[in-house]
């Protein structure tokens, strides 16, 4: 990568769709060369949050810096070759084939007439090697399995080659093992090729063992950053997700264990308020 | 899993000028296929006629050689009318092309969506009241696409516009302009509603050059924008934020494709009236020919120029003395062609 450490900063940042305010007054350095989960409950603005990041939505107030220029001052296509966003659960059109899809991630690199180059065709197949599709490639994507695709959309976002990628949620919709093997990728991906990552993502436990900082948020602000093992105490959970709970070491990866604590199929020893 | 050959997409790739791309052999084969088909019902039309001209002399009437005769009827009659129907095809089929890739909706095509609608209603109060102001029936034709499209996007927009609101509001302009155009023609006089039903079912009847040369100048401007957009279009097919996240401006590119999408259709139907059913259907049939996963706007624009020649030529030809209307023929050769596609499709597996 030509700049293996992009400063991606947002700051005073507010956004809102119509009149409705969704993140107020935010400030994120998005730490370079790592892994950043955004956790939240729904609708605390995480998502609209990533999609500013990606100039999806234009801010209210404040701005989002990469490399110190505001991002609205950049040119689409520049920003598109340093920064890729694979949004929640998208759609192929029916037939499209991976191979098709994949490319279709080169297309900020591409011209209306140079659309198959030797770095376009390395970008694609590395992409499809790395996510292990490449005897999917030719293959429609919609007759695939909801991890086969997924695996086929990240492998577009990767063919785009960008120092910074942020995933919305890149595990909805799909089974547990399934969920374990697409977050192993994005690591890969953060480990091998150092790319900067940032990821919303639903499940704690997950985000507490892969990410490397971790956003915790709550009504459009940040309650809490910092490392998964400092931001995720029962006090912090409590106050983002309205859940009591403990918090343990997960065995396997030593990192926090969310446990909650339901109103049922609670053990005496449990303490209840 | 079977160990599978990796399959190695065609293409291919010049030093010099550094131009390269993927080869889609099927597309290619399909694209050729309907030109030459097109080329071929363009010859026939020409020859066939209340006087049968040979292939040979119509070659040398077109070069403006041979029996003087022959290029007056070939020329001045023959010409006008064939050339109108393939560019009014080539416009109806790219312009739904460009409509139903934007939307990722075969649903969303001009003809649905109100715009040949729009064009109909303006045709058909001028012929009704009898007054046109002083614009002829081509240009208020335009007018009244123009405006049925501003009026779907006006309503649609909401902070942007998405594709299933376009097809909502445009199905409602629809009715819209479809009422008051039934209303005009029921409180008109006979002859007057005649005539208005003749131009609403889409007619090449008596085309001359001067239909003919607006509609060639409007496609030479607006068929390279169309494909021009064309590459940013295959990124919007993946939805609005993946195509903004991989660098295209999805509502300057929107509002270009629509902006060109409209002026083909409101040309084309100045030129020969609302044709049913060919921005529909062409783009659906070149589609399912080249097995590709969107409409293929070349490929459209051959098919949808074919099925407007062919339709005319077999309603000049079914009944002897009497000239059908070019719409009606499309209508009945087109949906079962469609169908047909439609079904084979499922039968194969491969969805739609």
């Amino acid at each position: 990568m030509e700049n293996p450490a992009p400063d991606l900063r947002a700051s005073d940042l507010t956004l809102a769709y119509d009149d409705a305010p969704v993140v107020s007054e935010l400030d994120l350095v998005v730490p370079p060369g790592r892994i950043t989960a955004i956790v939240g409950a729904n609708a605390c603005g995480k998502s609209t949050l990533l999609r500013a990041l990606a100039r999806l939505l234009t801010p209210r107030h404040g701005a989002v810096h990469l490399d110190g220029r505001a991002l609205r001052s950049l040119p689409t296509r520049e920003l598109a070759q340093r920064l890729g966003i694979l949004p929640q659960g998208p759609v192929a059109p029916d037939g499209l084939t991976v191979l098709d899809l994949v490319n279709r991630g080169r297309s900020p690199h591409q011209t209306w007439w140079r659309q198959w180059s030797k770095a376009d065709q390395s970008a694609v197949y590395a992409a499809l090697a790395a996510t292990d599709i490449t005897d999917l490639a030719d293959r429609p994507v919609d007759e695939l399995s909801g991890g086969q695709r997924q695996r086929a959309w990240i492998a577009m976002a990767m063919a785009q080659g960008t120092e910074v990628l942020l995933l919305d949620e890149p595990t909805t919709y799909l089974d547990m093992a399934h969920q374990i093997d697409v977050l192993d990728l994005v690591t890969d991906l953060n480990r091998r090729e150092g790319r900067t990552i940032v990821m919303v993502l639903h499940d704690l436990n997950q985000a507490c063992r892969y990410a490397d900082h971790m956003v915790a948020m709550k009504s459009g602000r940040i309650v809490a950053e910092g490392d998964p093992a400092g931001v995720i105490t029962a006090a912090t959970v409590e106050d983002v997700f309205d859940l009591r709970c403990q918090v343990t070491t997960d065995p396997v990866s030593g990192t926090p264990l969310v446990i909650p604590i339901s109103r049922h199929h609670t053990a005496e020893t449990v303490p209840r308020d | 899993m079977t160990a599978r050959e990796v399959p190695v997409p065609r293409y291919f790739r010049l030093a010099l000028p550094p131009v390269s791309g993927l080869l889609r052999p099927r597309l290619i084969a399909v694209c050729l296929g309907l030109t030459v088909a097109t080329f071929l019902v363009v010859c026939v039309s020409l020859s066939v006629g209340d006087f049968s001209i040979g292939l040979l002399d119509v070659v040398k009437a077109v070069a403006g050689t041979g029996d003087p005769g022959n290029v007056l009827i070939i020329r001045e009659l023959r010409m006008p009318r064939v050339a109108t129907g393939l560019l009014v095809g080539v416009a109806f089929a790219l312009s739904g092309a460009l409509f139903q890739t934007m939307t990722r909706n075969p649903m969303a095509s001009p003809d649905v969506i109100g715009l040949t609608e729009g064009s109909g209603t303006a045709v058909v109060a001028a012929i009704m009241l009898g007054w046109d102001g002083g614009l002829g029936l081509q240009t208020l034709g335009l007018l009244g696409g123009l405006a049925s499209a501003l009026l779907v996007y006006a309503l649609a927009w909401r902070g942007g516009t998405t594709g299933y609101r376009i097809i909502l509001i445009g199905i409602g302009v629809s009715w819209m302009c479809t009422s008051a155009t039934d209303y005009l023609i029921a409180r008109g006089g006979e002859f007057q509603a005649q005539a208005a039903l003749g131009w609403l079912v889409g007619n090449l009847n008596g085309r001359g050059w001067d239909q003919t040369v607006p509609l060639a100048i409007a496609l030479a401007v607006l068929v390279p924008i169309a494909l021009g957009l064309g590459r940013l279009m295959r990124t919007l097919q993946l939805g609005d934020d993946v195509a903004g996240g991989l660098g295209t401006p999805v509502q300057w590119v929107r509002l270009g494709l629509m902006l060109a999408g409209v002026g083909l259709i409101a040309f084309g139907t100045a030129a020969a009236g609302p044709i049913a059913f060919v921005s529909l259907m062409a783009p659906q049939i070149a589609q399912r020919l080249a097995g590709t996963a969107w409409p293929p706007p070349v490929t459209s624009a051959v098919t949808g120029g074919l099925v407007v020649v062919g339709s005319d030529l077999v309603a000049r030809t079914l009944l002897p003395g009497t000239e059908l209307p070019v719409g009606i023929i499309t209508g009945v050769l087109g949906a079962p062609v469609l169908l047909w596609l439609l079904i084979r499709a499922n039968r194969a597996g491969s969805g739609g």
